[in-house]
């Protein structure tokens, strides 16, 4: 589904890579978490796949298709939960999903219907004419994902999607997740989150200093790292304990 | 077409909801209009009609200090106040008090009188219509001044007028005086009129229409209109720049480049509704003019006859201005960026394109300069419009410019982003 190459990215003016000749291969089907502290590189892996950066060196590919020469058809295939809030505050959650829906095509009663579900699901269709700007940073995540879902895209990048949130929230959002996967959604998702990461997930890779660490599923890993009880004591291990503020 | 319509909806909510700033931007323009109008309306009526008091000294006490007095009072456009002396009317024009002061100096009747007479009698003799007298001492009297004192805040335009306005007298006072020498010398009975001092060339002031007929002088709501609609259409790019780095810090441009919508889409959008805020702005305008104006006692707005170009002018200066916007809301980041800069830049292309100073009264280079303001082309076109009552076809070259303009604009917006996200 996924297939990445030596893939780098340097930023203007960094004396160091974000990510450095990266390689991997995500199937489809998966629910795959990229895990890793601050600074680690998974924005900018997730921003390289999903159009919003442009790697410095090598290349991937989306279910065989590229940016350079596919890009309406890729961009049509996948989509993206940004970390922020990327939604128009003085519009409503319906005018606003109504408009990102229509930017991938869809249009009328089916564009209608298919908010009016995931509201639904996402248990805001009472609030579907109120404004953004008077929402919670829950509702506001939630609608942030529907936003992105709206065209059922084969390959989904949510980029910390459950960060500020309610449990509750973060309930709801990950049990939508799981069902948008059982569909057939592929689904890449960094996160600080390494327990709903340990549940969530089919695979995760820890990344680290713009490289992968390790990759596997979380049962394995933990399995590997010894007397590690969890994926949280795996990434410590693997990442270490010293903080990594970066500015 | 489906996300063109997608878009340009979304930005017509964005743009209602905002309530505030859709109230500033309609309601804004038609104050500076209003405004600017009634100020040239009055500072014209004051030159025109009210009196400006002013100081005269007059250390002549002869006939030609009495005819400047007589000439100044019958312009009616100054009340002359004469119990001064140089030292305190010097004074009491530097602090403000009076604009102007003019000071006639000693003995300037005696001396004029007594040149000329020399100069007629000089004539006279080489014609010999009078003996030669060598025993006549020849006096050379000193070249007099006119002191005109003028307070430093009045403009170079008042300072000027009123410089050509006492020049112009005093030249015909000295006539007059070398008329009367003549007919001094020359007339037999004093009585007799032998010269008819009457003033042969006279001015008269006509504007031709484009069939070469005089057609009523433009009042300064025909000025003030075409000027400042322009000013205010062009203070779109404020708003529309500011509506793009919105969307830039609240992340909506970040999903955006990751939908399958081109930029040229997204701005499409922007374009048309902006362009209408353009369009009803100008509305606006012109019923301010046409309805309100005579309510206020400023002249009326005659639109007559020239509605359909007068819009198809505002639909290309519009489509300029918005241009414009999109290329500085592509390039700014944030709004301490887009806000300061597109607020100056309005006012620079104004200037260059002549809305305060006419560009004929420019220096050279600016002048050069001027032809490359969107501002210039659209005053122009309307002016045409307005004022020079001319059809479609010679507005095309200035409609093609506006247009030009948008195109090149909003290219370079779409190319810069494109290879700010090139993948």
């Amino acid at each position: 589904m996924i297939k990445i190459e030596q893939l780098s990215k340097k930023y203007k003016g960094a004396d160091d890579y974000s990510v450095y000749n990266l390689d991997l291969t995500i199937e489809e089907g998966e629910i795959f978490g990229l895990l890793g502290p601050n600074g680690a590189g998974k924005t900018t892996l997730i921003s390289m796949l999903s159009s919003l950066l442009k790697p410095t060196t090598g290349s991937f590919t989306i279910d065989g298709l590229t940016y350079g020469k596919n890009s309406s058809q890729l961009k049509q295939l996948i989509g993206i939960v940004p970390q922020e809030y990327a939604l128009y505050p003085s519009l409503t959650a319906f005018e606003n999903l109504f408009y990102f829906g229509s930017m991938y095509g869809l249009k009328g009663n089916l564009l209608r219907d298919n908010i009016d579900k995931h509201l639904e699901t996402l248990g805001l269709l009472q609030f579907a004419d109120k404004k953004i700007a008077k929402f919670s940073g829950g509702m506001k995540r939630r609608v942030n994902l529907i936003a992105s879902i709206l065209h059922q895209p084969k390959v989904l990048f949510l980029d910390e999607p459950t960060v500020g949130v309610d449990v509750q929230s973060k309930n709801v959002i990950i049990e939508h997740l799981k069902q948008l996967n059982s569909n057939g959604t592929t689904i890449i998702y960094t996160s600080h989150h390494l327990n709903e990461a340990e549940h969530f997930c089919t695979q995760v890779a820890i990344i680290d200093l713009g490289k992968i660490i390790c990759i596997g599923k979380p049962s394995e890993l933990i399995a590997q790292q010894n007397e590690a009880k969890n994926l949280e004591e795996v990434f410590l291990a693997k990442t270490g304990k010293s903080l990594r503020d970066y500015a | 077409m489906h996300k063109l319509w997608a878009t340009t909806y979304k930005e017509f909510l964005l743009l209602t909801r905002d309530f505030g700033g859709l109230a500033i931007l309609f309601l804004m323009p038609l104050l500076l209009v209003i405004t600017i109008t009634v100020i040239q309306n009055n500072t014209f009526k004051t030159l025109k009609e009210t009196q400006i008091p002013i100081v005269l000294v007059d250390q002549d006490k002869g006939n030609v200090s009495e005819n400047i007095l007589e000439s100044l009072r019958q312009t009616g456009r100054f009340q002359v106040i004469d119990q001064f002396d140089e030292q305190q009317a010097q004074l009491l024009v530097q602090t403000g008090k009076y604009q102007l002061a003019i000071i006639i100096p000693k003995n300037l009747s005696h001396d004029l009188t007594q040149k000329v007479d020399q100069n007629v009698n000089d004539i006279l003799e080489k014609f010999g219509a009078v003996e030669q007298v060598d025993s006549l001492p020849r006096l050379k009297p000193e070249p007099k001044e006119v002191r005109l004192y003028f307070d430093p805040a009045t403009q170079y335009s008042f300072r000027s007028s009123i410089k050509s306005g006492i020049d112009q007298m005093v030249t015909q006072i000295e006539s007059q005086t070398i008329y009367q020498a003549f007919q001094d010398q020359l007339a037999d009975d004093p009585t007799e009129e032998i010269f008819d001092t009457e003033s042969f060339i006279k001015f008269t002031e006509i504007i031709p229409n484009k069939d070469g007929e005089a057609s009523l002088i433009p009042n300064s709501t025909q000025h003030n209109i075409p000027a400042w609609t322009l000013f205010a259409i062009f203070f779109i790019i404020l708003p529309l720049s500011i509506n793009m780095v919105n969307e830039k810090n609240q992340g909506t441009f970040v999903r955006l480049k990751t939908n399958p919508v081109s930029y040229a889409t997204v701005l499409g959008g922007k374009t048309l509704i902006f362009l209408s805020v353009a369009m009803i702005q100008f509305g606006l305008m012109l019923l301010v003019g046409v309805y309100l104006f005579p309510l206020i006692g400023l002249p009326r707005l005659d639109v007559a006859g020239k509605l359909p170009l007068l819009f198809l002018v505002a639909f290309f200066a519009g489509m300029a201005a918005v241009g414009l916007g999109l290329l500085l809301g592509t390039i700014a980041k944030t709004q301490e960026q887009s806000a300061p800069f597109a607020a100056t830049f309005v006012v620079i292309l104004a200037a260059l394109g002549g809305v305060w100073v006419p560009v004929f009264a420019m220096p050279k280079f600016m002048q050069a300069l001027s032809n490359l303001s969107p501002m210039n082309w659209g005053l122009n076109a309307f002016y045409d419009v307005f004022l020079r009552d001319v059809g479609i076809v010679e507005l095309v070259p200035e409609m093609a410019l506006l247009f030009a303009f948008f195109m090149i604009t909003t290219l370079i917006a779409i190319s810069y982003n494109n290879r700010k996200n090139a993948l």
